[in-house]
């Protein structure tokens, strides 16, 4: 096994997730199964190879910038209508620094 | 309903033959009556569905052009955001989200004359290949109720197959628009990159992410593309190329066209698959093509390609379901830290999770090279054989799927099993070309078959050309 359970609470701390002991075991030999097949771009040779890291197609004038002008955007209710809990025009969150 | 076309609506709307308003009213009673059967709606939109059909009357009542998709019953995939009407994204996190704006696709089908009915089940986030991961349940694929729609855009196809809407709107990553399209026997389309605005288009991976439409015929899929495609300021990666008139261009002649069939596309393909695809490239050498063998040799490559660029892209884009902005916190949260822990580990489904944790570790220090970069690379190698093969020939044909649609539940407990089978679709997505699958007939047993269609970066118009020529011959 290349990925072991500690490697995954590892990774599940890196991508905010609490992963319950029995996902952690799941989580391992699934990601394990899935890290030995992408292995197998190891064989191809990329030295010299441009990576792409988007598409890129002949084409004229395709990443303008808009121009710079005032419109109307969300207002502060819209905005807060979906927080899972806001108040005085704000997102609250539990404590992040004690006092 | 199954008899509407875009084209026989806006016939019977200028010909007094039923109101835009009675029309949707019917669609609205249909879907709702039919949809337990498939579970392929979510939501219905009946206020805002009759405000826009009033809209079409009271233009043709004026005298009015009432738009190219007057009166057309639409449905839309739930990952698309519609103001003041929930969007989900298949997901618990966001059962309760309502979109402050709609996406600059809806505003362009209102706009047209169409009519939004409502919205479609789909796998969680887009993530899947069976519409099996969604928090609302599966879709049930119209033709063979045992069998999945697809995915992930699956209640877009079912929807579209099933009558229940005329045209939908669908999102392809990495085949989520084709191969639901396959398996639900209709049209499904895969626009360029860039040739449709993603603004609203809740995001799974950017550098991959599609709007693309879902029809029973050629042309409307062609008109729907029509009315969605340009570019918007408010998407930095739309396309500022001329959109031309697509359906304009469907005489049924592709007359000395060359099509390339590429040889990597027909190993490990099931024989009833296999069997279909090569009775449509007779039939497009009856009509005059030249068709070439030709290869695409770094198709081996791309599934580890595809899920290692994919993946990474995902677990950036859904950093922001933290319990903060979008409905969903975990009831426990202690702490800021713990609080985005459990949201997450409560609202996320396994299949998201797990490419969270793929992207994640692809991303991590140490594997970002080996992986990530490494990726990039195989995916130029990937583009530069398309752009190849396009020198020789105007278009590809190849499989959309290996096999037809399988049983719910077949293949639930083998996630690489299930990535190896968008080997066909996700190559199309990482170049970012043109591509479409077209209805070819069935299995033996019943189940439809897709032929995919790829073309040139913008060229919708030959593939729409060959697409509605087989189609027009297969008829």
């Amino acid at each position: 096994m290349k990925i072991t359970s500690k490697d995954v609470r590892r990774v599940a701390e890196l991508a905010s997730l609490a992963l319950r002991d029995d996902e952690v075991e799941r989580m391992a030999t699934d990601l394990n199964n899935i890290v030995t097949h992408i292995d197998k771009l190891n064989e191809l040779n990329t030295d010299g190879v441009e990576p792409m890291a988007q598409v890129l197609f002949d084409a004229e004038d395709t990443a303008t910038l808009r121009e710079d002008r005032e419109r109307p955007s969300l207002t502060n209710e819209e905005a807060l209508a979906n927080a899972a809990v806001s108040g005085s025009g704000y997102f609250k969150v539990p404590l992040v620094i004690e006092r | 309903m199954k008899q509407h076309s875009i084209t026989s609506i806006r016939e019977s709307l200028l010909t007094k033959k039923f109101s835009a308003e009675e029309l949707t009213r019917q669609a609205l009673e249909f879907a709702e009556t039919e949809n337990p059967k498939t579970n392929a709606y979510l939501t219905f939109s009946s206020v805002r569905a009759i405000a826009a059909a009033e809209a079409v009357d009271r233009k043709i009542a004026a005298g009015q052009d009432p738009g190219p998709l007057a009166g057309v019953p639409v449905a839309v995939k739930d990952v698309i955001v519609t103001k003041g009407l929930r969007t989900t994204c298949g997901s618990n996190l966001l059962k309760h989200y309502i979109p402050p704006y709609d996406a600059t696709a809806v505003t362009c089908l209102e706009a047209a004359g169409g009519v939004i009915i409502g919205k479609t089940n789909c796998d969680e986030f887009a993530m899947g290949s069976s519409n099996e991961n969604s928090a609302f349940g599966p879709v049930k694929n119209p033709v063979a109720l045992d069998r999945v729609p697809g995915g992930s855009s699956g209640g877009s196809a079912a929807v579209v197959a099933q009558g229940t809407a005329v045209v939908s709107l669908g999102s392809d990553t990495g085949g989520s628009v084709r191969q639901p399209a396959s398996f639900c026997g209709v049209v499904g389309v895969t626009p360029t990159y860039g040739r449709v605005s993603r603004y609203g288009l809740t995001a799974f991976a950017s550098s991959l992410d599609h709007i693309g439409p879902f029809a029973r015929s050629v042309r409307d899929a062609a008109a729907v593309l029509q009315a969605i495609a340009g570019r918007d300021e408010m998407d930095a990666t739309s396309a500022a190329a001329p959109v031309p008139d697509y359906v304009a261009a469907l005489t049924g002649d592709v007359k000395g066209l060359k099509i390339g069939l590429p040889k990597e596309y027909f190993t490990g393909l099931a024989p009833e698959t296999g069997d279909r695809i090569h009775a449509a490239v007779d039939v497009l050498k009856k009509l005059g093509c030249e068709v070439h063998d030709i290869s695409l040799p770094h198709t081996e490559y791309a599934i580890a390609t595809y899920y290692i660029i994919a993946t990474a892209e995902a677990s950036a884009n859904l950093a922001r379901y933290d319990g903060v902005r979008y409905t969903t916190r975990a009831a426990s949260a202690g702490t800021l830290a713990e609080m985005y822990r459990e949201t997450r580990d409560e609202g996320f489904g396994a299949e998201c999770k797990r490419r969270i944790m793929l992207g994640t570790y692809v991303l991590s220090h140490g594997y970002y090279d080996a992986y990530y970069l490494k990726a990039q690379k195989v995916r130029a190698l990937i583009a530069k054989d398309y752009a190849e093969a396009f020198q020789q020939v105007d278009a590809i044909v190849a499989p959309v799927s290996p096999f037809p649609a399988f049983k719910i539940g077949e293949k639930v407990d083998d996630p690489v099993a299930m990535y190896l089978a968008d080997i066909y679709t996700v190559t199309g997505d990482l170049a970012g070309i043109p591509c479409m699958s077209v209805p070819c007939g069935s299995s033996p047993d019943g189940l439809p078959v897709g032929l995919q269609i790829l073309a040139r970066h913008f060229d919708e118009t030959t593939m729409f050309r060959v697409a509605d020529a087989y189609e027009r011959a297969s008829n």
